[in-house]
């Protein structure tokens, strides 16, 4: 499948990207995260500490384990600081 | 219910006008920028779409949760220098009690759970990313 990757903060200042496409048969975010994270050193590098990252299905907040079957968009992005 | 993201100025008076008609009590609570330790404004990162979704669905959690006559949520995004509002939220309800409660737990939401990510701006340009705070976290236990 093919899903529309987002990043945003220094997620997105460390991946050097605001989104990419990404073909992959990863069946959770979690191993959507591992695949990214082989791509190069930057994607490494922005996926090595998991605690201080957040992600969204579908513009809906996620899990690790959460499956991407019929996803479309992912976003991976630092806890919030609304308000 | 209304719900703005925008990154404009907004005027509050215009926005309160008419809030709550038939309504016994409206709270209203404007969050500011800083100027902590030489700050000079806030840069405001959201997520289109996403903002928007989860804003207007809280916003009805709550007016759902403390039975609401009306509730507005308006937040900023983009270059905020300090002293502007960077938002609004506004809550109306027969009684006071609901009218506060509903509007803390907007922003105890908001604070940990609305996508928008702000960097500090000091006077030599852009500093870090502002982390979140465990208290933040930790205030969405109360609910």
């Amino acid at each position: 499948m093919t899903l529309d990757v987002l990043y945003f903060a220094w997620l997105r200042e460390r991946i050097g990207a605001p989104r990419e496409r990404v073909e992959t048969n990863a069946a959770t975010v979690g191993a959507l995260v591992a695949e990214l994270a082989a791509r190069d050193d930057r994607h490494a590098a922005a996926l090595s500490d998991l605690s201080a990252v957040r992600v969204a299905v579908d513009q809906d907040l996620a899990d690790w384990d959460t499956p991407l079957a019929g996803a479309r968009e992912i976003a991976f992005f630092p806890p919030m600081t609304g308000g | 219910m209304r719900v703005l993201v925008q990154p404009q100025p907004f005027d509050a008076g215009a926005l309160l006008d008419g809030f709550g008609a038939g309504a016994g009590a409206v709270v209203t609570f404007t969050g500011l920028v800083r100027g902590d330790g030489g700050l000079v404004a806030l840069d405001i990162e959201h997520y289109p779409g996403m903002t928007e979704r989860a804003l207007a669905a809280h916003a009805q959690a709550a007016a759902d949760r403390f039975g609401l006559d009306d509730v507005l949520v308006v937040h900023r995004h983009g270059h905020l220098p300090v002293g502007e509002p960077i938002m609004m939220v506004a809550t109306a309800a027969r009684h006071r009690r609901a009218a506060f409660d509903a509007a803390d737990f907007l922003m105890d939401w908001l604070k940990s759970r609305a996508p928008f990510w702000k960097r500090e701006i000091g006077p030599d340009g852009p500093r870090g990313w502002v982390e979140a705070k465990a208290d933040d976290e930790a205030a969405l236990d109360r609910w």
